[in-house]
C-alpha cells in the first residue's frame, strides 16, 4: 500500500454512504491499518447527495483536512453520476466503482473525462436477493477489496463474520445474508 | 478590625460552619425601637411568627422579650400585636440614646 | 487495545469508565452524542452515574454546580450556543472552586447560525476560570478527559476538554482505549474536603462578598490557575509513565532547528504536521529543503507563557494560528496572548496571525502551505491576515 490511501463514497441521504465507510475502516482497522472515517456534514435530507471518506495508512494518521484527491472513489447510486461529477479531484491512475446493473464500458462512457480503470456491481440486487432489502452498501465492501486489493479478502471476511455473529447472535440469516453478499460482490464485480 | 488576607480565608467564600449570621450584629441599624410592655402581653405570640429577623425570644410558649442585637426596627410586631393588647410601642432610639 | 471511535465515542467512552457520580447535560450538536452515548451506558446499568437530563444548557451547569458542591464527582458536555448559555454559571462554578469536568465540542458561534467547527465558544469562555485543554485526535480528548478529573479535584478548578466539531467529534480514527481498571486506578476515588450533604460539619457555599472580601477570593482563584499549571504538567507526565502517551502545555514538532514555524491548536495540528514534513523534505521548490516547525498549543487555561516564550525564542519568524476572531481590530486570542508572551524577549521574533477555519471551513494542506510561503519570503508585512476567505 502506498503511504497513504484516500477513498469518497457517493451516495444518497440515507442509503448508508457513511456506514459504508465506517464498516470499511472497521475492516481495515482488523488488518493493523491506521484509519479514518468521517461524512461530510451537511444539511441532512433523505435523497440528497452525500459523501463520506476514508483514509488508511500503516502508519498514523495525523490528517485532518477534507479528502480532496481521493484514489479511489465508490458511488453508492448509479443516479447520482448524471448530477454531481464523481470524478472531481479523483487521481489519474485512481479507481472508480460504481453500484450499477450496467457494464463498466457503459459508465466509462457516461465519463469520457475519466482515465482510469471503472469497476461496476450491481450490490442493490445481491443485498435484495441475500439479505432480502436494497442494502448495498455491506456488498460493496467485497466488490471495493477486488477492485483495490487494499485489504485481504479472506481476512476480512472472517473478520465481518466475527463482527456479525457478535450483533445477530439470534439472526443466522442476517449473517449468512451479509457474508454472502459480500462474497458474491467480489466475485461479481467487473473492471475495464 | 483587621481582616485575613487572601492566604488565610477559606476557599471559594466558603463558610465552615453553621449559625454565623447570630455574629452579624444588625440591631444598629434600627431607628426605631419596639418596646414591649410584659404586663399587657397575651403572648399569642404573632409578633414572634411575623418577625423577619427572628428577634423576638420566647421561652416555653411565653414571649420573654426582644433580642435588640438583631432587631433592626421594622415595627411589624407593633402592627401585628391584637389592637385589644397593644403590647408593643416603637419609640425613637434617640430617646434611649441621650 | 487499538479500536475504531469517533471522538464523540471516544469521550463517552472515556465517561463510562470515569464513573462519575452525577452528570447534567442538555444536548447540543455536534457534542450531543456524547451524553446520548453516554446515557445509554446508565440505562444499562454500566456505570452507577445519577443523570440528569436538563432542560437547558444554563440548568444543565446549575445542576452540576449544585452537585459539586455536595461533593459528587460530576461531569457535562456541551458546545457552542449550550457553552453561551452556561455563560453565567461558568463562572459560578469557577469562585465556588467547583473541580466539574465538562466535555466540551468546539463549534462556532451564531449569528449567522453553523453547527461546524471554530474556537469561538471556547475562547468567549477564557477568562471564566476554567483550564481549558484543546485536542488533536480522538486519543487525546480520550487522554486527557481522563486526566482532567485529576487536574480539576487536585487544582479545585472545573475543566473543559475540547475536540474539533465533526472533524475529530465525528471523524471515526485509530486509537488506543485503556483497561476499566487502568482508568478507576488512575483517577482514583474523589473525597472532597468539604460537601453540603456532610450535615455534622455544616457549611455555607455561595456568600456574598462586598468589597471587604471579593478581591481576597478571586486573588485565591488567581491562585490556584498559576498552581494548575504545575498539575497539568504532573498528571500529564504520570499518565505516559503509567499508559505511554505523555502530554504537556504543548507540543514541539521539529522545532528545535526550525527558521520559521506555526503555533495553531486542535485538528488543524495534524494537518500542519504533513506539511512540515514536506517542506523539510522538498520545501517550497523541489530539492531545497526548509526549515519548518510547528507548536501545537494545548494548555490554553492556565496559558503557558513562559514556556511559551522560550520555545518560541529562537524562531525568526512566527505564524499564530487563530480558529476564531476577537473582534479587537488586532488579531484572534491566541495570537495576542503570544505575542504578549514574547514581549520580555531579548530578540523578540517576527509574528503573525492568521485567522483560518471560521464555522468549519476546511483547512488544507495548501493554505498551510501558504502560511509557511510567507513565512519563509519574508511576507509579514500584515500582522493579520485571513485564510481560506472569500475576497
Amino acid at each position: 500500500m502506498e503511504k497513504l490511501f484516500e477513498i469518497r463514497w457517493h451516495g444518497r441521504g440515507g442509503q448508508g454512504a457513511k456506514t459504508a465507510a465506517i464498516l470499511f475502516a472497521d475492516a481495515a482497522l482488523g488488518e493493523g491499518k491506521y484509519i479514518q472515517a468521517f461524512p461530510e456534514y451537511g444539511p441532512e435530507r433523505m435523497g440528497a447527495p452525500v459523501q463520506a471518506f476514508n483514509r488508511l495508512s500503516d502508519e498514523p494518521i495525523t490528517l485532518h483536512c477534507g479528502v480532496d484527491s481521493p484514489d479511489v472513489v465508490v458511488v453508492l447510486d448509479p443516479s447520482l453520476i448524471e448530477t454531481i461529477d464523481v470524478t472531481q479531484g479523483l487521481k489519474q491512475n485512481g479507481v472508480i466503482l460504481i453500484n450499477t446493473n450496467q457494464e463498466p464500458k457503459v459508465m466509462k462512457d457516461k465519463l469520457p473525462n475519466f482515465g482510469g480503470k471503472l469497476w461496476t456491481v450491481d450490490a442493490s440486487t445481491i443485498s435484495k436477493q441475500e439479505l432480502g432489502q436494497e442494502i448495498p452498501n455491506t456488498p460493496m465492501l467485497g466488490a471495493l477489496i477486488k477492485a483495490t486489493n487494499l485489504l485481504n479478502f479472506e481476512r476480512m471476511l472472517e473478520d465481518t463474520h466475527k463482527k456479525l455473529t457478535k450483533k445477530f447472535k439470534s439472526k443466522p440469516e442476517v449473517i449468512d445474508g451479509n457474508i454472502n453478499s459480500i462474497k458474491r460482490a467480489y466475485q461479481e464485480v467487473k473492471g475495464e | 478590625m483587621s481582616k485575613e488576607g487572601w492566604q488565610d480565608l477559606p476557599i471559594g467564600g466558603l463558610i465552615l460552619e453553621g449559625g454565623t449570621a447570630t455574629k452579624y450584629i444588625t440591631g444598629d441599624w434600627r431607628s426605631l425601637r419596639p418596646v414591649w410592655d410584659k404586663d399587657k402581653c397575651i403572648s399569642c405570640l404573632n409578633c414572634w411568627i411575623y418577625c423577619p429577623d427572628s428577634s423576638v425570644l420566647v421561652e416555653d410558649e411565653k414571649m420573654t422579650g426582644i433580642d435588640y442585637d438583631h432587631c433592626k426596627g421594622c415595627g411589624i410586631c407593633a402592627s401585628e400585636c391584637p389592637p385589644k393588647v397593644q403590647a408593643i410601642k416603637m419609640v425613637t432610639e434617640a430617646e434611649f440614646r441621650k | 487495545m487499538r479500536v475504531a471511535k469517533t471522538g464523540n465515542e471516544a469521550m463517552a467512552e472515556a465517561m463510562r469508565q470515569i464513573n462519575p457520580d452525577v452528570v447534567a447535560a442538555y444536548p447540543i450538536t455536534p457534542a450531543t452524542e456524547i451524553v446520548q452515548i453516554f446515557s445509554s451506558f446508565v440505562a444499562d446499568g454500566l456505570v452507577n452515574t445519577e443523570f440528569i437530563a436538563a432542560e437547558s444548557e444554563h440548568s444543565a451547569m446549575s445542576a452540576c454546580i449544585g452537585s459539586c458542591a455536595a461533593g459528587a464527582r460530576t461531569m457535562t458536555s456541551t458546545s457552542s450556543q449550550g457553552l453561551a448559555l452556561m455563560w453565567e454559571m461558568l463562572y459560578i462554578a469557577s469562585g465556588l472552586r467547583m473541580p466539574i469536568v465538562l466535555a466540551e465540542v468546539n463549534r462556532a458561534l451564531s449569528s449567522p447560525i453553523n453547527i461546524h467547527c471554530d474556537h469561538s465558544d471556547t475562547m468567549g469562555a477564557r477568562d471564566s476560570g476554567w483550564i481549558q485543554i484543546y485536542c488533536e485526535n480522538a486519543q487525546e480528548a480520550y487522554d486527557s478527559l481522563i486526566q482532567a478529573v485529576r487536574i480539576a479535584e487536585e487544582a479545585l478548578l472545573p475543566i473543559m476538554v475540547s475536540t474539533d466539531g465533526f472533524i475529530i467529534s465525528h471523524g471515526m480514527e485509530s486509537m488506543e482505549v485503556l483497561e476499566d481498571a487502568q482508568v478507576k486506578d488512575f483517577i482514583g476515588e474523589y473525597k472532597p474536603e468539604h460537601s453540603l450533604l456532610d450535615i455534622d460539619h455544616p457549611i455555607t457555599i455561595g456568600a456574598i462578598d462586598f468589597t471587604d472580601y471579593y478581591f481576597e477570593h478571586k486573588r485565591q482563584t488567581i491562585e490556584a490557575m498559576r498552581n494548575a499549571k504545575g498539575i497539568v504538567a504532573k498528571i500529564g507526565q504520570e499518565f505516559g509513565e503509567k499508559f505511554g502517551r505523555s502530554y504537556g502545555f504543548f507540543e514541539e514538532y521539529r522545532l528545535e532547528d526550525a527558521e520559521i514555524a506555526i503555533v495553531v491548536l486542535g485538528s488543524t495540528a495534524g494537518t500542519a504536521k504533513v506539511v512540515v514534513d514536506e517542506l523539510r523534505e522538498t520545501g517550497l521548490k523541489p530539492g531545497k529543503g526548509i526549515k519548518a516547525g510547528l507548536l501545537r498549543l494545548r494548555l490554553f487555561r492556565p496559558f503557558p507563557y513562559q514556556e511559551l516564550a522560550q520555545a518560541l525564542s529562537r524562531i525568526p519568524r512566527i505564524a499564530v494560528m487563530d480558529r476564531s476572531d476577537s473582534l479587537n481590530s488586532a488579531g484572534g486570542p491566541v495570537f495576542t496572548e503570544i505575542r504578549s508572551a514574547l514581549y520580555d524577549l531579548d530578540t523578540r521574533p517576527k509574528i503573525v496571525n492568521y485567522i483560518y477555519g471560521l464555522g468549519g471551513r476546511n483547512i488544507d494542506l495548501a493554505q498551510i502551505r501558504s502560511v509557511y510561503e510567507d513565512l519563509a519570503t519574508n511576507k509579514t508585512d500584515e500582522l493579520v491576515r485571513y485564510l481560506g476567505v472569500r475576497e
